[in-house]
C-alpha cells in the first residue's frame, strides 16, 4: 500500500528504481522460477509458435523460414480429403464409446464396493483393480496377444478345441474398437472409481439411516440418498471427459492399430504421426494437429466455465 | 448390526460375486502370460491349453535376454527412469514453492503462462522439430529434457505448499534462514506425502511411456524396454531374427510372454508400496482440477 502511494507520486526514474528493488527483493524467488520459465518457454511456446507450419508448404531441407506460404491450403486440403471424415468418425465415436462404457464402469464398481461392509475383502479388490491403471498400454496389449493372438492366444486355443474357426481378434477390423474400448475399461475401471469412493465416503451415513426410518428400499436409497451424493463429482467429470473429446487416446491406439484393422481405429493424433513423420507431409499434418489443438481449447474453456457454474450449485 | 432381509442377503451375494469375478478378470490374463512363458514346447503340443504347466523351462527368458537386448532396455529405462523422476521433481518443486507465494510480485501472469500449456499445444510436428534442431534426436537425453516438468503436477504441488501455515516458514525466517534453507529444512520435511505422489507419477510416465523413444531414436541399443517389447510383440525383426529360427525349443510366443512378464514384474513388485500415495494423488488433483 505504501509502496503503491510513493510509486504514484515519483517520477519515472524513480519507478524503474522500485522494480529493480523489487526483484533484488525476491532475487532468489526469480531465480528458483526461472528454469520451468524458461522450460515451458522454449518446449511449450516455441512449438507453439511453430504452428505457422500449417500455413506453409514445409520442407525440411528449406527449413521454417524459406518453405513457401500456402494460406490456408493445407486445412482445405484436409477437409476435402477422403480421409477427413473416417479420422474424424473413428476419434469420435471411440471417444463416445469410450465415454459411455469407459465412464459409467468406474461408477458402478464404486457403488458395488461401496456395499461392501468386510473391509479385508474390499481392499483386496481396490488393490487389483487399480493395478491395470499402472501398465503401459504395450503390455496390456502383450496381455491381449496372450489372450486373443490368432495361433496361441487362449480364446482361439479354445475355438480351435471346439472346431470353431480361429478369430484374427488383433487385425481384424471388425473387432478394432471393441477390443480398444473394452481393454479401457479393463485398465482404468478401478482407477477411475476411487474419486467416486472418496465422494461415497462423504456422505453423511444420517441421510441413510432416515431413509431406512421412513422404510426406503435399498434402490431408492441408491436414488435418493446416494446418488444426489455422487451426482456433482459425476457432473464434474462427465463435462471433463468431453472436453477431451478430440483425445481418443493415442498410446493405446498407436499400440493397438496395424494396417489391417487401421481403417476403423485410426484417429486423429495417429494420422498425424503418420502423414507427419513416415510421409513427410509436415505442413497438413501440423495444420491437422492445430485444428485438434483449437477444438480442444475452445473445449476445455467452455467446461472451465460450466464446470464453475455447477460448482456454485452444487458443492 | 441389522438383520438383513432375503432380498437383501441376496443383493449381498450378487455384489460379492460380481466383484470376485471382476478380480479375477484383472487377474488372470497375467497368470495365463506367466504360464505360457514356463511352458515347454513340448507340453504344449501334448496337452493343447496349458494353465497349470507340469513341466518348467526358462529358455523363453534365456531367449529375451541374450538375443533381444532386454539387459540393455532395462538399463535405458533404469536411466531415464531414476535420472529423469529425480530431474522432473527438483525442477517442479523449485518452480512450484516461488509461484505458491501469494505476495510474489508478477506470480499470476507467470502461473497463466504455464497453466496456458496444459490447454494449448503447438502438437506433434512443431515439437519433433524443435527438438530436432536443438540436436537432441538420438540422445538419451531426449527421453527426459523435454518432458522435463509436468505443468499438471507443478499445480498439485503448488497448491499443497499454499495451504502449509505460514507461520511456520516465517518464524524460521525471522531466525535468519534464507528462502532456499526455508524450502530444504521447513516446506519439504513437511511435503513428502505429495511429493511421494508426484514421484511416483513420474516415475511411471517414464517407465510405460514408448511412443517419445519410438520418434526421437534410431539407435536400437537406446531403446527402453516398453519399445524392445513392443518390437517383440509385434514380431519385428530384431537382431535375433536368426537365433530364434534355430533354438526350435522356443516358440515365439513363449518369448512374447516372457517379455511382458520381464516388463511387467518391477511394476508388480513395487506397485504394493505406492498405491496408498497414488490413491492420494488422485485426489489430490480433483482438489485442485
Amino acid at each position: 500500500m505504501q509502496a503503491k502511494l510513493a510509486a504514484d507520486a515519483i517520477p519515472r526514474s524513480e519507478k524503474r528504481n522500485s522494480w529493480i528493488r523489487t526483484i533484488q527483493k525476491y532475487k532468489v524467488m526469480y531465480i528458483l522460477l526461472f528454469p520451468a520459465l524458461l522450460y515451458f518457454a522454449v518446449f511449450k511456446y516455441i512449438p507453439m509458435a511453430g504452428i505457422i507450419i500449417a500455413f506453409k508448404n514445409y520442407n525440411l531441407a528449406l527449413g521454417l523460414w524459406d518453405s513457401p506460404w500456402v494460406g490456408l491450403k493445407n486445412f482445405t486440403d484436409f477437409i476435402n480429403g477422403v480421409y477427413f471424415w473416417d479420422i474424424m468418425r473413428n476419434t469420435i465415436v471411440i471417444s463416445l464409446y469410450k465415454l459411455l462404457f469407459g465412464f459409467s464402469a468406474p461408477i458402478v464398481l464404486a457403488l458395488l464396493l461401496n456395499e461392501v461392509y468386510t473391509q479385508w475383502f474390499k481392499k483386496i479388490v481396490q488393490t487389483i483393480t487399480y493395478l491395470p491403471h499402472f501398465l503401459s498400454w504395450v503390455i496390456v496389449y502383450g496381455l491381449m496377444v496372450a489372450l486373443l493372438a490368432p495361433g496361441d492366444g487362449l480364446f482361439n486355443m479354445i475355438l480351435k478345441e471346439n472346431g470353431v474357426q480361429p478369430i484374427s481378434f488383433l487385425t481384424e477390423p471388425a473387432w478394432g474398437r471393441l477390443l480398444v474400448i473394452s481393454s479401457e475399461i479393463w485398465k482404468d475401471i478401478g482407477w477411475g472409481a476411487i474419486l467416486y469412493l472418496a465422494a461415497l465416503a462423504g456422505i453423511d451415513p444420517s441421510l441413510y439411516e432416515a431413509a431406512r426410518m421412513d422404510g426406503a428400499s435399498k434402490w431408492r436409497q441408491l436414488w435418493h440418498v446416494t446418488l444426489p451424493g455422487i451426482r456433482g463429482v459425476i457432473i464434474l467429470m462427465l463435462i471433463l471427459k468431453l472436453s477431451h473429446i478430440l483425445d481418443a487416446g493415442f498410446d493405446q491406439i498407436f499400440m493397438f492399430a496395424n494396417s489391417f484393422n487401421q481403417e476403423k481405429i485410426d484417429i486423429i493424433d495417429t494420422w498425424v504421426y503418420r502423414e507427419g513423420l513416415e510421409r513427410l507431409k509436415i505442413g497438413l499434418a501440423t495444420a491437422v494437429g492445430l485444428f485438434k489443438a483449437v477444438i480442444g481449447f475452445v473445449l476445455v474453456l467452455a467446461a472451465n466455465k460450466i464446470a464453475k457454474k455447477f460448482d456454485g450449485q452444487i458443492w | 448390526m441389522i438383520k438383513l432381509t432375503i432380498g437383501e442377503k441376496v443383493w449381498q451375494v450378487a455384489v460379492y460375486t460380481i466383484l470376485i469375478l471382476l478380480s479375477l478378470v484383472c487377474l488372470l490374463p497375467f497368470l495365463y502370460v506367466v504360464a505360457v512363458s514356463v511352458t515347454p514346447e513340448s507340453e504344449v503340443l501334448r496337452r493343447g491349453i496349458v494353465i497349470l504347466p507340469e513341466t518348467f523351462t526358462f529358455a523363453a527368458y534365456k531367449e529375451v535376454f541374450i538375443s533381444h537386448g532386454i539387459g540393455q532396455a532395462y538399463k535405458i529405462t533404469l536411466f531415464r527412469t531414476i535420472v529423469g523422476t529425480a530431474l522432473n521433481v527438483l525442477f517442479t518443486v523449485l518452480a512450484a514453492y516461488p509461484l505458491s507465494k501469494k505476495y510474489l510480485p508478477g506470480r499470476s501472469p507467470f502461473l497463466i503462462f504455464i497453466v496456458f500449456t496444459m490447454m494449448f499445444s503447438g502438437g506433434l510436428i512443431p515439437t519433433y522439430l524443435l527438438v530436432r534442431s536443438m540436436g537432441l534426436l538420438n540422445s538419451p537425453w531426449v527421453l527426459i529434457i523435454p518432458h522435463l516438468i509436468s505443468a499438471f503436477n507443478l499445480v498439485i504441488i503448488k497448491g499443497f505448499f499454499e495451504q502449509l501455515p505460514a507461520e511456520i516458514e516465517e518464524s524460521s525466517r525471522v531466525d535468519g534462514a534464507s528462502e532456499l534453507q526455508s524450502l530444504w529444512r521447513i516446506i519439504l520435511p513437511l511435503s513428502l506425502p505429495v511429493l511421494a505422489t508426484i514421484s511416483l507419477f513420474y516415475a511411471v510416465g517414464h517407465w510405460n511411456s514408448y511412443f517419445d523413444a519410438i520418434v526421437y531414436l534410431n539407435d536400437s541399443s537406446l531403446m527402453p524396454l516398453q519399445v524392445v517389447l513392443r518390437n517383440i510383440l509385434l514380431n519385428v525383426a530384431t537382431q535375433s531374427a536368426d537365433s530364434m529360427a534355430n533354438s526350435g525349443a522356443v516358440s515365439q510366443f513363449a518369448v512374447q510372454m516372457a517379455a511382458v512378464v520381464v516388463t511387467t514384474v518391477p511394476i508388480l513388485i513395487v506397485y504394493p508400496f505406492m498405491q496408498k500415495h497414488f490413491t492420494k494423488g488422485v485426489l489430490l488433483g480433483s482438489i485442485k482440477g
